[in-house]
């Protein structure tokens, strides 16, 4: 009998900060100590607290593990796994500080503030089961809501469950998924219909579609048999971009064990229903993330939208009836199934039903993905689900929805998150990335980043999105270079309303939007940058000027050393009690990289 | 996969597997003492009889085996408890693996416990 199982987080996160050698090192450690055939270890997907990986979770205890390393496991195993004592200095604990928290040290995994207060819904097998083993997947009541839909209710009856529960698509827009279905769903039987999912997830910071990928695969390939069922198609596309190569590995571990099983393929559950799915591979254009680009993709062509009338519903892809959601979106589908739309809709708020995962990034504690009802608060989520902002530095704003989304400034952290509240503060849902950012970080700066990505990811079909976008661009660079004008501002507002309404598709509709929210909230922050020419937060080079001052400069020399562009040299001023004369920078030769700082014992050198 | 059936004995076959890792909370705890005044009286024959005897008595789904440190009664080890839910905590004092069996047919599995064995028979010798 197997009476302790060791977990190992095999997701992307823990897997570059080396768990595969963990991995390794447990089995031959269980071994050497004749453990073999009591533990187990088990490789899972992302546990979500990515920060702190590698991940080794023991049960039954749910000791949790982190930052362990390759030395680490001979200790862990003649410890905890033979002798049974916990080994305290590696367990998580939620404070960093281990002598006050000696309890809560030793709480399981669930008891920890980081998960208390999450509700895993779209990632519940995450972490918990083998993603490569279809036999844990269906011990987790697998494939049990794929079967009831095939033995006990009609397509049309899945589809009102779909419609009732009020799910929205996790991808974005937020459009309810039972409609898209209903929208599909004629002429059952008479057409090819297909039914695709949207795994290019592609903004900067997002990665939750990755981990549902690759910690419960299989949840994707059941959700996706249900809609093809609905709708009455037979056959499926999952679009993922080449660049997660675990993800399309396991994905694709999971459909052999699927077809082997006979949970793909014909005759499923012995009825005359009929489905299979493929992979492609998507080579990561962020355009390819908007459904008829991707559509476009799939079909062997280059990835580029197309007007929508017709919708792909009616008219998708290889141009047949076809229904397109994301990753997370159908994630939800197989547990609104089995429990019951009643269940569904008492999570999440009135227009909002469910859950959804963030991806925690930025200046913030606890990175990592979490999975929240829809509703809760943004203070909820960074101060106790996140942890906080590090070193004691104030919270500016938090950036939602990527580049296609906006940011939400301090006084409105207490704003019940969901599709509808973001829109009106001017943000959106997007996929869920959210980039927390305190008082050193500079919002024209963050606008300016987001722009520069999609004018590189522009596909450059539609004038507005192509040419807009640039200009909206060059706009930014002038103001953060110190030669901005205060009709500039006028400008940024007029070009922004133009390329939101005239372009083609969702990313250039979404593409001006962190510019005009952070014009809405720091608009002040501008104005510093045009009329005062200086950053706030000290982050544009153009408008940073690093100064000695003369009278607390010693003369020792230090900065000069370290200044790579010799832009420091010593005067012939001598401070009253000084010995040496002091050093100055001149402006001209300063290329702004700080270095020499940290080299001053004296503070005499400031950045302003 | 032809009929619900078949699913449903998978998942059978596998709940017992992975029942560990949801906290357990409804199952019976088998806590052996396996620090060094433990080990040193025979904890390590005890703990196997227990995780070898918990499967052969069909309990896999139903009872954990894990291990603790030293509770503080060392001149009593191997010291072995067992915790139910919503029950009093048992504690078996000089364990040894024939009486493993015996604890598991008939407390673990009967639901009565071993008096002889017990910490409270132990102190009256």
């Amino acid at each position: 009998m197997i009476r302790a199982h060791v977990l190992c987080c095999g997701g992307t996160g823990c897997t570059s900060s080396g768990s595969p050698k963990i991995q390794a090192a447990f089995e031959t450690e269980i071994a050497k100590n004749g453990l073999a055939d009591e533990i187990k270890v088990v490789q899972t997907g992302c546990f979500g607290l990515c920060a702190l990986g590698p991940v080794v979770i023991v049960y039954p205890d749910g000791t949790f593990y982190s930052n362990v390393t390759e030395e680490d496991v001979a200790e862990i195993v003649s410890e905890h796994l033979l002798k049974g004592r916990v080994v305290e200095r590696l367990v998580y604990n939620d404070t960093g500080d281990a002598e006050a928290n000696v309890e809560e040290a030793h709480a399981s995994l669930n008891d920890t503030i980081f998960y208390k207060s999450q509700y895993r819904l779209a990632l519940r097998n995450c972490g918990v089961i083998n993603p490569e083993a279809i036999d844990e997947y269906i011990a987790m009541d697998g494939y049990a809501a794929l079967g009831k839909v095939l033995t006990e209710m009609t397509p049309d009856e899945v589809i009102q469950t779909i419609l009732d529960s009020g799910l929205r698509g996790r991808g974005g827009a937020g459009f309810p998924t039972g409609l898209k279905w209903k929208f599909a769903s004629g002429r059952r039987g008479e057409v090819q219909k297909y039914v695709c999912c949207n795994a290019d997830e592609g903004d900067p910071g997002a990665f939750m579609d990755r981990s549902i990928l690759e910690g419960d695969p299989h949840a994707l390939i059941e959700a996706m048999a249900i809609a093809g069922y609905a709708i009455g198609a037979t056959q499926g596309y999952v679009y993922v971009r080449a660049e997660y190569p675990i993800a399309v590995n396991r994905l694709q571990i999971a459909i052999d064990q699927a077809k082997e099983y006979g949970l793909l393929g014909k005759n499923i559950f012995g009825t005359d229903f009929e489905f299979d799915l493929e992979i492609r591979l998507g080579a990561g254009a962020f355009v390819c993330g908007e459904e008829t680009a991707l559509m476009t993709s799939i079909e062997g062509k280059r990835g580029e939208p197309r007007p929508r009338p017709p919708f792909p519903a009616v008219k998708g892809l290889f141009d047949r009836p076809t229904v397109l959601n994301n990753v997370e979106t159908y994630a939800n589908i197989p547990q609104i199934i089995l429990k019951g739309v009643d269940w569904f809709r008492t999570i999440g708020t009135e227009k909002s039903k469910g859950t959804k995962v963030f991806a925690l990034g930025g200046k913030i504690k606890n990175t990592g993905l979490v999975e929240v009802p829809m509703g809760t608060t943004l203070r909820h989520i960074i101060e106790e689900i996140g942890g906080g902002i590090p070193n004691g530095k104030k919270f500016k704003a938090a950036q939602t929805g990527g580049p296609s989304g906006g940011c939400i400034p301090a006084h409105l952290i207490d704003t019940p998150i969901d599709y509808d509240n973001l829109l009106e503060i001017g943000s959106m849902m997007g996929s869920g990335g959210l980039i927390v950012m305190d008082e050193d970080n500079c919002m024209v700066d963050i606008a300016r980043f987001f722009l520069d990505f999609t004018v590189d990811e522009s596909c450059g079909k539609c004038t507005p999105c192509r040419v807009g976008t640039k200009r909206l661009l060059e706009i930014l660079d002038k103001i953060i270079a110190g030669n901005g004008e205060l009709e500039d501002l006028d400008r940024l507002e007029e070009l922004s309303n133009y390329i939101k309404s005239a372009s083609l598709c969702g990313l250039g509709q979404t593409a001006p939007n962190p510019v005009l929210s952070t014009l809405r909230y720091f608009r002040e922050e501008y104005i510093a940058h045009i009329v005062d020419k200086k950053c706030p937060a000290g982050v544009c080079k153009g408008l940073l000027r690093f100064v000695i001052d003369a009278d607390k400069c010693i003369g020792c020399g230090m900065c000069a050393k370290q200044c790579p562009a010799s832009a420091i040299e010593r005067t012939d001023y001598i401070a009253p009690k000084h010995k040496l004369a002091s050093f100055a920078i001149d402006p001209a030769k300063c290329v702004k990289c700080g270095a020499c700082l940290p080299t001053c014992k004296f503070k005499a050198i400031s950045k302003q | 996969m032809k009929s619900l059936a078949e699913l449903a004995a998978i998942r059978e076959k596998m709940k017992d597997k992975i029942v560990l890792r949801e906290g357990g909370e409804s199952s019976v705890r088998i806590v052996v003492g396996m620090a060094t005044c433990g080990i040193a009286a025979g904890a390590r024959p005890v703990l196997s009889a227990f995780v070898e005897g918990v499967e052969k008595e069909g309990l896999a789904g139903k009872a954990i085996v894990s291990q603790t440190g030293c509770i503080g009664i060392c001149q009593y080890e191997p010291v072995v408890e067992v915790m139910e839910p919503g029950k009093e905590k048992i504690t078996y004092v000089k364990m040894t693996p024939e009486k493993v069996e015996k604890v598991l047919k008939e407390h673990i599995k009967g639901g009565k416990v071993v008096q002889e064995y017990t910490i409270a028979a132990a102190k009256n010798v």
